[in-house]
């Protein structure tokens, strides 16, 4: 097969399965630091339950990010040279200052925050904690200039087909970043509210009426509550700033062929790129001019746009840009109905026992809402950019190495063993690991008798 | 401030290589011992995997980073060597890959996942350590004989990847006579004092086959007056190996004296033959094919990532100093939050 789709598939899979822990761990490593603190001032018990089985998800979480991470920094040059070899002056000193400044500082107040609690000073581990918040943050905040040059970039120029930086401010604050930024980490937000609230419904229906499943339901439901509308109106301003400066992408994610006003909203189509129309349409006449342009008859650039007059296509594959694009906006305005309905329900005085079944079963079914609207976003982006991998710079054709497509294929199958593998133990472990608080045991692993005199570790205790 | 040391399209590829070299040496000593630990899973009882696995389990996080760090400045200072290197070891880079998100990921399910699960996640904690150790030994053979994959080059590899693994459990289990006591630590003591040899052989063949391999490298040692200057690298090798191979037979002493010693003259001799590799090399960053000032990026981009580098690194260096600190002496039981 060809080595290029191979490794894309790779480079997908990979960054997929990455994608999944740091979008857990940048906002559940501040949600852990707001229970902690909770418990500091309050000095109520829930607090400090919730802390400590959080924590252990944030652990496990965190664990997988790091490893899949280190994964990620070496596909560029197993699979991309090409990448580095172009854009390497303005990639390399992004990807350094994240290495320098966030890792390290993530990994270093990591082993304190999760195993200094009795031997650090108590602002020193709730400093731990707040430092790991921040670095993972701080890692989203590179990782995302870097890949929003990608899409827009900005800042420098071209010497024998080389990309040299001439400005860092615009390199850095680049026409897209602060869009993607916002989005993004809103995104991990939702993410980790819906996780919550949805871990804690799975206790409620384990018939756990603790206190601390009591604050976690109500705690997620109301940060989801609270993110949903930002975030809907910060993917609305990103999705503006993506036609000024992508339109072709724009176009796929509308699913609008043709250059011109009064364009339909398609609530749903199937997309036929080989006749250049979508078939089976539902749409609103003129609503997409309104919401991109803010008028009826707006103009708004079509597919036709992007295919030269020898026929070559240069715009994204249509399909699944709109695909992705609507399970993005569905699965967002799901959590906006859940999170608004159920806070309401809430507030009618009766807290968690004021929610309906139905309510509890649909935020357990929402527990893992987060990580498939990140990924559709993200698969609306990264392939809306094609056939570009940086926009108007270098094609991901001339990225690829010359390793042979069987190398990559069987790279490539072990990968997606080992990833499966992992998904499915992680996802059974944090099923275990809430079945076992929703039983009230101690959150410790039975391990094996201790032998006598010598003392056993006992993780999580 | 970039023509302050003289041309900045030399001084900087140096100094990058210099800050490249010491991540990978750090990292060599820093996850060759957790590595280590990994690799001697198989003879400890389950009590002492849990003391074991607590002794590193607050560190390999930071440890792998000089990792990152190490692959990032090639990456990001050496962009077109990064290519040709990783490449050419493709396989082997995802092997080790792998292994350590295997190992890596064993940390946090052997202790949260089902009880019945724990025998599983104990294997792939070792089984990882494993692949990732034989395959960074396999690539430092490829590495050192030129990145050419001929039936004796990959042989050399095989041995030198044996050699490492065995080096690492050296490392792993001297590690643990620091960080232990008891019967684990005595234990550790046994482990080190068979594991030595590891250590010794895959020094002995590195530095052997590297001049073989190439005839610059051949001149750069053995020339007048380098030969002179360079004696006392293998002269001081001889020396502490003779002296770590006394001290690992008379421990335990009383008051656990001396039980830093193997660790500190281990991490001596890892640098010294770091050294000594480094000094065949230079000034070649892919081996007879591409030197440091050929592959290096753009001085503009370098000199934004050195300034950095300047102000972090030593930061850096504090809060690990402190990490270090707060998890010192004996390993204990480790318990969350």
């Amino acid at each position: 097969m060809d080595p290029l789709i191979l490794s894309r598939i790779q480079f997908a899979a990979n960054i997929s399965f990455h994608i999944l822990f740091p979008t857990i761990t940048i906002a559940l490593g501040w949600v852990l630091l707001f229970f902690k603190l909770r418990f500091n001032a309050t000095g109520a018990e829930k607090w400090m339950d919730a802390y400590r089985f959080w924590v252990k998800v944030f652990a496990l979480s965190f664990a997988l990010g790091v490893v899949s991470g280190i994964t990620m920094s070496f596909q560029f040059g197993t699979n991309w040279p090409g990448f580095m070899e172009a854009v390497g002056n303005v990639a390399g000193p992004l990807l350094a200052y994240e290495i320098l400044t966030a890792f390290f500082l993530e990994a270093a107040f990591l082993g304190i925050m999760l195993f200094g609690f009795r031997r650090v000073p108590g602002w020193l581990h709730t400093t731990a904690t707040a430092l790991v918040a921040f670095g993972t943050t701080l890692s989203a905040f590179w990782i995302l200039v870097l890949n929003s040059w990608m899409h827009t970039p900005a800042g420098y120029e071209l010497r024998d087909g080389v990309v040299h930086a001439t400005d860092w401010f615009a390199i850095v604050f680049n026409p897209s970043m602060p869009y993607r930024l916002a989005h993004m980490l809103l995104a991990s937000g939702l993410t980790v509210s819906f996780l919550i609230a949805g871990f804690s419904a799975m206790r409620w229906l384990w018939g756990d009426r603790s206190d601390e499943v009591r604050a976690t339901l109500r705690f997620g439901a109301t940060l989801g509550a609270i993110l949903i509308p930002i975030q809907i109106y910060a993917g609305d301003m990103h999705g503006l700033n993506t036609l000024e400066h992508q339109p072709a992408k724009v176009a796929a994610m509308e699913g609008n062929w043709e250059t011109q006003g009064n364009v339909p909203l398609v609530l749903f189509a199937i997309p036929d790129q080989e006749a250049r129309e979508n078939r089976m349409e539902i749409a609103i006449p003129s609503v997409a001019s309104l919401i991109l342009t803010h008028s009826f008859d707006g103009e708004v650039p079509g597919l036709n746009d992007f295919v030269a007059e020898d026929g070559t296509i240069e715009h994204p594959p249509v399909a699944p840009v709109f695909y992705a694009f609507r399970v993005m906006v569905g699965l967002g305005f799901a959590m906006l109905a859940l999170s608004w309905s159920s806070v309401w329900l809430m507030r009618r005085g009766r807290g968690v026992e004021g929610l309906p079944r139905p309510w509890i079963y649909a935020f357990v079914g929402m527990a893992f809402s987060g990580w498939i609207a990140t990924l559709a976003g993200w698969y609306v982006t990264e392939i809306g950019r094609q056939p570009w991998l940086v926009t108007g710079v270098l094609t991901t054709r001339e990225a690829v190495g010359s390793v042979t497509g069987g190398m990559v294929a069987s790279t490539l199958a072990a990968y997606l063993l080992v990833y499966a593998g992992l998904m499915t133990a992680y996802l059974g472990t944090l099923t275990y690991l809430a079945r076992k608080a929703a039983r009230h045991d101690p959150l410790t692993p039975d391990v094996p008798k201790p032998d006598a005199g010598i003392r056993v570790l006992q993780p999580g205790e | 401030m970039m023509d302050l040391f003289g041309d900045p399209a030399v001084w900087l590829p140096f100094v990058f290589a210099g800050l490249m070299g010491t991540a990978i040496l750090v990292y060599v000593i820093l996850d060759g011992f957790d590595l280590g630990v990994g690799l001697l899973f198989p003879f400890a009882t389950p009590t002492e995997r849990d003391r074991m696995v607590a002794s590193i389990g607050p560190f390999w996080d930071a440890n792998e980073t000089w990792l990152v760090l190490a692959i990032g400045i090639l990456l990001v200072a050496f962009p077109v060597a990064h290519g040709v290197i990783l490449t050419a070891l493709y396989l082997p880079v995802a092997v080790m890959l792998v292994g350590l998100i295997l190992r890596g990921v064993a940390f946090e399910f052997r202790v949260k996942a089902p009880t019945r699960h724990r025998g599983a996640w104990n294997k792939a904690f070792f089984g990882g350590s494993l692949a990732s150790t034989l395959s960074q030994g396999f690539m430092l053979g490829m590495y050192i004989t030129g990145l050419q994959f001929t039936w004796a080059n990959i042989a050399f590899a095989t041995l030198t990847a044996v050699f490492l693994t065995v080096g690492f459990s050296f490392i792993g289990a001297v590690w643990l006579i620091g960080k232990t006591e008891g019967a684990l630590q005595a234990k550790a003591i046994l482990w080190a004092r068979r594991g030595i040899w590891g250590l010794i052989a895959g020094i002995v063949a590195i530095s052997a086959a590297s001049p073989l391999v190439s005839a610059r490298i051949w001149g750069k040692w053995f020339s007048w007056p380098e030969i002179v200057w360079l004696a006392p690298l293998p002269i001081l090798s001889a020396v502490l190996v003779l002296t770590l191979w006394r001290v690992l037979h008379r421990l335990p002493l009383d008051g656990d004296r001396l039980a830093w010693a193997p660790f500190w003259m281990a991490s001596a001799l890892f640098v010294m033959a770091f050294g000594g590799l480094a000094y065949s090399f230079y000034p070649y960053v892919v081996p007879e094919q591409m030197t440091i000032y050929e592959s290096a990026a753009a001085p503009e981009s370098l000199i934004i990532i050195l300034v950095g580098t300047m102000v972090v690194l030593p930061i850096i260096i504090a809060y690990s100093i402190l990490a270090y600190t707060v998890f010192r002496g004996k390993a204990t039981e480790l318990t969350y939050y």
